[in-house]
């Protein structure tokens, strides 16, 4: 693989807070994530895993607190490149090819030939022969393709997946766990949230488990991974 | 400036979306078509009042396909949650708005188009002659529908009985318009050689103050 | 509790002689007779709603900078305390009308922006009922009051430039019609005095309000243990 073109990114969530209303999705979660983990969240529904994911992402606002990158100093980092995101949600055109999508968005980033940029993606995902089909067209499997080649357009640092693998066939499934094994070696940090074990969870080195917007256990203060895990989707 | 650019980008999407497909260009067109003949229903065409009328019931029209039309403009990235793929690759919010307001103005400003000859024709009413003034006016007016359209979608995409919704909070807003956009077209129906200036100025500054708003308040109508 | 009890005797006062005003005071119109004193019900309402409006305005730019709830107390309470008034207009346009020249509805240029301005703020509050999560409707409604209330001006504008033409009876106190510098001051002395109902009722309102928006907290809490 190339050298990264990307500076190890970490994260830090400092007493973060998401009220909806006076309900407390996320009640002060403070968490630092060091440049090039690769944790992995467990929790029930509504535990806050998404809205935590989105809050990195700087989709949601906290209503409390504050997220920020950090480097591999752990110094605070104004980062100009986004975290590259992708949820169950494929957060693609269904109207426009393959092609034209990624064309868009990196287009949109600002990415410097962004036609080269969006074909080579698309051959690192297998979608080569596809990529003049329009997305309506895909199957669930190839959709996520064109998500994860979307989300690594702008070849971020932070990668940011909300239960990604749901509703891919198993090897649809091996597939993502290769492509997020290569992510991962490529010392990209790299947030998840996952329903249960898998060989996705696997590859994380750390697990964190979420219950009613509060972490209540983290590998990296002694909990067993296997047991967060087990947790998850309860 | 990465707002321009981003806007051309996102202008290109809407509009080769559309252009693909052309449903809200159809459906927009055969709406208008349908209100323009049924409003023949409700009194006599032909008499010489039509032309007095005519200008109103156009532009009533106008109004109720447009905030149909404007519906599909959030609601459509909701589908696949492209609303927030695009948050996220846009520097500044406010250039998906620009690009689906522009958007908008142009399919409106085709429909009227297209359907100018066709209510010339039926209403017996001459346009050829101050045609470039109804360019106009139809212009400043369906901009003004767009921008506050636009704005309001996206509002409505996020609360229930989202289909009603709209045109309920929109047609009271565009009063204005229906009002300053009546007088002028009514007046080049009429055959007056002169476009009324105060009209278009009107518009104009109607356009100018929501399209600030719209300015100071979009990233927060994106808010989650 | 002895402030509020002072406060509504002071408004109650007020309105007292405000209509003491409009029925012995103001000199008896030639033309229109008894009913004309309406106005002093019909123009200073249609003032205090827009007060009210603008009240609503601010809040509502307060709480999309600010985020805290007792705006968006504030906000809904003065529209619907609006509300109130501008319905008074649209009831005491006919009322007066009728009579007097034998049309209920006059299409005046201040009832016809009044009309719309209450379809407007109906709007606003309709928005509010099919919003279920709280934050996000105070956002959402405060948003569009921002635009509705930016359409005011405008409504009322291109209404008097171009609504004006039909045969507007005079002196339905649109502004230059010609009032006997006596009947300004009962006018205003009558504004005055809704102008301190509409503080208590918005008082009562907002309080009802932030009693409600604690209730469905806890609502909402419960719900989701």
């Amino acid at each position: 693989m190339t050298p990264p073109s990307f500076s190890p990114t970490g994260i830090r969530f400092e007493n973060i807070d998401k009220r909806y209303g006076g309900l407390y999705a996320l009640r002060r979660v403070s968490l630092e994530i060091a440049a090039g983990e690769c944790v992995v969240f467990a929790g029930r529904n509504g535990s806050g895993k998404t809205t935590l994911l989105r809050i990195a992402a700087r989709l949601a606002r906290p209503s409390g607190g504050s997220v920020s990158f950090v480097n591999s100093r752990a110094e605070k980092v104004e980062t100009l490149l986004p975290a590259g995101f992708v949820a169950h949600a494929t957060m693609v055109y269904d109207e426009l090819t393959a092609e034209e999508n990624l064309l868009l968005f990196a287009r949109l980033q600002g990415i410097a030939e962004p036609a080269e940029r969006a074909a080579k993606l698309l051959r690192e995902v297998g979608l080569e022969e596809r990529r003049k089909s329009l997305v309506r067209t895909f199957s669930r499997g190839m959709r996520q393709r064109v998500a994860i080649a979307r989300a690594l357009l702008n070849q971020p640092a932070v990668l940011l997946l909300d239960e990604p693998a749901t509703g891919l066939d198993p090897q649809g499934v091996n597939w993502f766990a290769e492509t997020i094994r290569g992510l991962r070696d490529s010392g990209r940090t790299i947030l998840m949230s996952l329903h249960g074990e898998s060989e996705v969870s696997n590859l994380a080195t750390r697990a964190i488990q979420l219950d009613s917007g509060s972490v209540v256990a983290d590998t990296r203060t002694g909990a067993n991974f296997r047991s967060i895990l087990s947790f998850a989707g309860a | 400036m990465a707002l321009l650019s981003n806007t051309a980008v996102l202008l290109g999407k809407e509009l080769r979306t559309e252009f693909r497909s052309r449903e809200l260009l159809t459906t927009t067109t055969v709406f208008v078509l349908i209100v323009i003949v049924l409003f023949s229903f409700s009194f006599d065409p032909t008499s010489a009042e039509s032309r007095r009328f005519g200008a109103g019931l156009l532009w009533l029209a106008f109004l109720f396909a447009a905030s149909l039309m404007l519906q599909p403009c959030f609601l459509r990235e909701q589908t696949s949650d492209t609303l927030s793929a695009l948050r996220l690759s846009v520097s500044d919010p406010f250039a998906i708005f620009l690009a689906k307001l522009v958007a908008n103005t142009l399919f409106l400003l085709l429909t009227e188009l297209m359907l100018l000859p066709v209510f010339a024709v039926m209403y017996n009413v001459p346009v050829l002659a101050t045609l470039h003034w109804l360019i106009l006016v139809f212009f400043l007016g369906s901009l003004g529908v767009s921008i506050a359209g636009t704005a309001l979608s996206a509002i409505s995409a996020q609360a229930r009985m989202r289909e009603l919704l709209l045109p309920l909070l929109l047609l009271p807003l565009l009063t204005p318009i229906l009002v300053a956009s009546t007088e002028v077209t009514a007046a080049l129906f009429g055959g007056s050689p002169y476009v009324q200036w105060k009209g278009l100025g009107f518009l104009a500054v109607f356009d100018v103050a929501f399209l600030t708003t719209l300015w100071l308040l979009g990233e927060y109508l994106l808010e989650e | 509790m002895k402030k509020s009890v002072l406060s509504a005797v002071v408004v109650l006062l007020l309105l007292g002689a405000a209509a003491y005003g409009s029925f012995f005071i103001a000199p008896t119109d030639a033309k229109q007779g008894l009913i004309y004193r309406i106005l002093f019900l019909h123009v200073p309402s249609a003032w205090t709603g827009l007060t009210a409006f603008f009240i609503s305005f601010v809040a509502n730019l307060l709480y999309v900078w600010r985020r805290q709830p007792r705006w968006d107390w504030l906000g809904v309470s003065a529209a619907e305390v609006g509300l109130a008034f501008t319905t008074v207009v649209l009831i005491t346009g006919p009322i007066w009308a009728h009579p007097v020249w034998g049309i209920w509805w006059t299409w005046s240029p201040r009832l016809t922006s009044t009309f719309v301005l209450w379809l407007l703020y109906v709007s606003y509050l309709l928005l509010r009922t099919l919003i279920e999560e709280p934050d996000r409707r105070a956002l959402l409604s405060a948003l569009f009051g921002i635009f509705a209330f930016i359409d005011v001006p405008l409504v009322f504008g291109s209404i008097r430039w171009w609504r004006d033409q039909h045969p507007t009876p005079v002196v339905m106190g649109e502004p230059g019609s010609g009032l006997d510098p006596l009947m300004y001051r009962v006018l205003f002395l009558s504004w005055f005095a809704m102008l301190g109902l509409m503080t208590l009722l918005l008082r009562q309102r907002y309080r009802l309000e932030s009693m409600r928006g604690d209730i469905e907290t806890i609502q909402r809490e419960l719900e989701a243990a």
